[in-house]
């Protein structure tokens, strides 16, 4: 791509403060040439959603413009600047010259309104002139979905994730925009899922000349998928260039932070062996035969699972293959319909006695939900230690502040609430509050998954030191093969309730035998720039 | 950010909301001639409570007279705490008793649920001023009797909205946490649920106080409350109704000091509901 080009979209200068006068970007560049697609990379609160929100010439509640300009030149029109235009101008330039695709598909589909209607609605509100019905199929078809009257006529709700998102690209697409927007379009999506999604973006891009602002906290997706990317960090652009350039020698130190947080399955990683499998004596938590039904749905079909002493058993699998079930069932969370768990060679009661609860924790996958909004940190950590210990309220305090000393979280925050807290401290915190009674077995249900690539790398870091220095040992469950090599000792692939394959880390990356294993790999994002 | 000392309680950060400030000053003023009335009516105006200061509705004095030529304004200042205890006691019996109720049946489903709402449906169906008029009617007028009535039936509408802002509450992540942890049920609720759906309650305990003060003055309007020759702010209002033009202060008083009244708890409660809804503790 070469930056002599007519840009189809230039930013210049971009300031945006809050209402309340505090600046959230300070002079932000970027432009966007016809059929390139250009990546906006930052993590959350760096302004990058900000920044391209304002290419649709909106601004979120409580943000306003104060600087700079965006000068559109289209196929069809050309505007100057987009940020001043009268509010019905821009009404008509959103949707049919600058397009949006939001993050959630399943937040931003109307659950009441069919897939057809909803995405002739796009068509409809500019005054298609053409045959809108025609137009609706022949976009679904580009995206690659069905485009027969059955399909038109379903609801969102029967459609999978991948199929949702594909629409809101549909949509999007639908007036042949000059520029679209996406917003982290497949941050909720199966990794298989997740290249479909890219795979359909570039396609549409390339064959309709459409610029492109993708906006993403992983340059993983990135490096396989944008022309350029602008490294944006706290509401300024530190680095632009294209994706080889970026990757391959970042300039910024910023962006080589970025590079080193995301996880990468070809990376090296240095980690003291721990003794796994029949080598290590008795296994800590043995599972075997576990099998959950939810009315006739069967959601764990006779699961067989060992924890050793010490070890990081990565537990992997895509949304409903029963992983967080799983994982619930052995933290006692839920009952298991059949199947015996045993704890240290005894068996595991229900309920479970306050040892048995207290030797097996749980962290939750949303940090932003597991702590009570209305208790601070330090009375949230003190839970399991009042129900599930006899300590004295002076030992009980002294032990969550050594907690959070643990992970990293100075003692200025045990009075904090959650609210005031980023989403790295709240997961610090949860993961301090399941440390806090000395567990034997720490269960961590996609604990990263809600946070951005660069906090990611922060808490697995911890995890790691906490294995390290307390000899816990850890069943990490996550959708993620790219975490195997950094966290795991051994793999267990969980598929429709089933464990389809087990093994050592190395082996199965290097050799995997299960089809479904090999699939995954695949399509897992790496840093290496597509060809 | 500041350095965070330990962040303010809730109260301490509503009443930093100019919301609050004013509807605790319109509030405090009502108490006040409630409270005080009584005592400093008679020294103000120079007229006792039953003393006839002239012929009825004419303007003698300050405000005038009443139907039967007493002090407009003495019987004003007199009448307003039996409207003020009542309807908070009512208001006070509706919002523990719903809280209780709604998130028992939120928080336990099954059952308990079907039983606690549908008993509340029964409750439901009838017009709390009918139940009133009922309860009167068989077991005599008093006032704690109202209490009692207005407050019981205040519950099932209180429930509801508990229960349902339990429901949200209970299937977050964070009372699975507490559940996992072997918290016992009963400090559940208080610990986890209710700090969490105070703002609804806030809501609604303001509505409920409102209403609470228009049935108390309803019914001392139909003649079913206080009855006379006491004073009290509803009965005041019947018994000088007929002459609202020609001396419209026996009506007037009353009815904006109870305007007044649910304005200001209104503009306190909402102003609660509002900061429970920011939970990072800080500053709005």
């Amino acid at each position: 791509m070469t930056a002599t080009r007519a840009q189809t979209l230039t930013c210049t200068g971009l300031r945006v403060a809050t209402t309340g006068g505090r600046e959230v970007l300070h002079g932000v560049d970027y432009a966007v040439a016809p059929g390139e697609i250009l990546a906006l990379v930052g993590e959350s609160g760096s302004g990058k959603t900000t920044a391209a929100l304002a290419a649709l010439g909106h601004f979120r509640t409580g943000l306003e413009c104060t600087g700079g300009s965006i000068a559109f030149h289209g196929h069809t029109e050309t505007h100057d600047d987009l940020l001043t235009l009268p509010a019905a101008t821009l009404r008509g330039v959103r949707g049919r010259l600058v397009s949006y695709v939001p993050q959630d598909p399943a937040l931003s589909l109307n659950p009441v309104l069919r897939i057809g209607t909803q995405v002739a609605e796009v068509l409809e509100a500019h005054a298609y002139d053409g045959d809108t019905a025609a137009r609706v199929r022949e976009v679904l078809g580009d995206v690659g979905l069905p485009t027969d009257e059955a399909f038109l006529r379903r609801y969102p709700h029967q459609l999978s994730g991948g199929q949702q998102q594909r629409v809101g690209i549909a949509a999007a697409f639908a007036c042949r925009p000059d520029v679209v927007v996406l917003d982290e379009p497949t941050t909720g999506l199966d990794v298989t899922t997740q290249d479909l999604v890219l795979d359909t973006v570039r396609d549409l891009v390339t064959r309709s000349g459409t610029a492109a602002l993708y906006i993403t906290h992983d340059l993983a997706v990135v490096a396989g998928l944008a022309d350029r990317v602008a490294v944006m960090q706290a509401g300024e652009v530190v680095e632009t260039g294209t994706v080889e350039q970026v990757v391959d020698a970042p300039e910024h130190p910023y962006t080589r932070q970025l590079i080193a947080a995301a996880p990468d399955l070809h990376r090296a990683v240095e980690k003291d062996v721990v003794p796994t499998g029949d080598g290590a004596g008795a296994p800590l938590l043995r599972v075997s035969g576990a099998g959950k039904r939810y009315g006739a749905k069967t959601v764990l079909d006779g699961v067989d699972l060992e924890l050793w002493p010490g070890e990081c058993l990565m537990l992997l699998g895509e949304s409903g293959s029963g992983k967080t079930t799983l994982a619930r069932g052995l933290s006692g969370l839920l009952e298991l319909d059949s199947g015996e768990l045993s704890l240290n060679g005894e068996p595991l009661a229900t309920p479970r006695t306050y040892a048995q609860l207290r030797s097996v924790q749980y962290v939750f996958q949303s940090p932003f939900a597991s702590l009570n909004p209305r208790r601070t940190i330090a009375s949230s950590l003190e839970v399991p230690l009042r129900h599930l210990t006899d300590l004295e309220p002076d030992a009980r305090r002294a032990r969550v502040l050594d907690m959070l000393g643990q992970v990293r979280l100075d003692s200025s925050f045990a009075a904090r609430y959650p609210g005031a807290l980023s989403g790295g401290e709240r997961q610090r915190a949860a993961i301090a509050r399941a440390l806090v009674t000395a567990p034997d077995v720490l269960v961590c249900d996609e604990v990263t998954s809600a946070l951005d690539v660069s906090v990611q790398a922060a808490i697995l870091d911890l995890l790691a030191q906490v294995r390290r220095d307390l000899g816990t040992a850890m069943l990490f469950v996550t959708h993620n093969i790219a975490l195997a090599r950094e966290v795991a000792d051994r793999i267990a692939v969980l598929q429709g309730g089933r464990i389809v394959e087990q093994g050592p880390v190395a082996d199965m990356l290097a050799d995997p035998q299960h089809a479904y294993t090999r699939e995954l790999l695949e399509h897992t994002p790496s840093m290496r720039v597509a060809g | 950010m500041s350095a965070p000392a330990v962040p303010a309680g809730l109260l301490r950060r509503t009443f930093r909301r100019r919301q609050a400030r004013i509807g605790a000053v319109l509030t405090l003023v009502i108490v006040l001639i409630a409270l005080l009335g009584p005592v400093l009516g008679p020294l103000l105006t120079g007229y006792g409570l039953d003393d006839f200061a002239g012929r009825p509705f004419r303007d003698d004095g300050i405000a005038g007279t009443d139907n039967l030529g007493r002090d407009v304004l003495t019987r004003f200042f007199a009448g307003g705490g039996p409207v003020l205890l009542y309807a908070l006691a009512a208001t006070a019996i509706g919002i523990v008793g719903g809280a209780v109720a709604g998130m028992l049946a939120g928080y336990s489903r099954g059952r308990l649920d079907s039983l606690i709402m549908r008993g509340g449906d029964v409750l439901l169906s009838f017009p709390q001023l009918v139940l009133a008029l009922l309860a009167v009617a068989v077991l005599g007028s008093s006032g704690w009797l109202l209490v009692l009535v207005i407050g019981i039936t205040h519950i099932p509408r209180v429930a509801r909205v508990a229960r349902q802002a339990t429901l949200a509450v209970a299937s977050q992540d964070y009372v699975l946490a507490a559940r996992m942890y072997g918290v016992p049920r009963r400090r559940i609720l208080t610990t986890e649920v209710l700090p969490n759906i105070t703002g609804p309650l806030m809501v609604e305990l303001g509505l409920r106080l409102t209403y609470s003060i228009g049935y108390v003055a309803s019914l001392s309007f139909l003649g079913l409350g206080v009855q006379p020759p006491a004073a009290d702010w509803g009965l005041q209002i019947n018994e000088n109704r007929i002459a609202l033009s020609v001396a419209p202060w026996g009506v007037l008083l009353p009815v904006v000091a109870i305007a007044v009244l649910t304005v200001g708890t209104n503009m306190i409660t909402d102003a609660l509901a509002k900061e429970s809804a920011d939970t990072t503790g800080e500053v709005a």
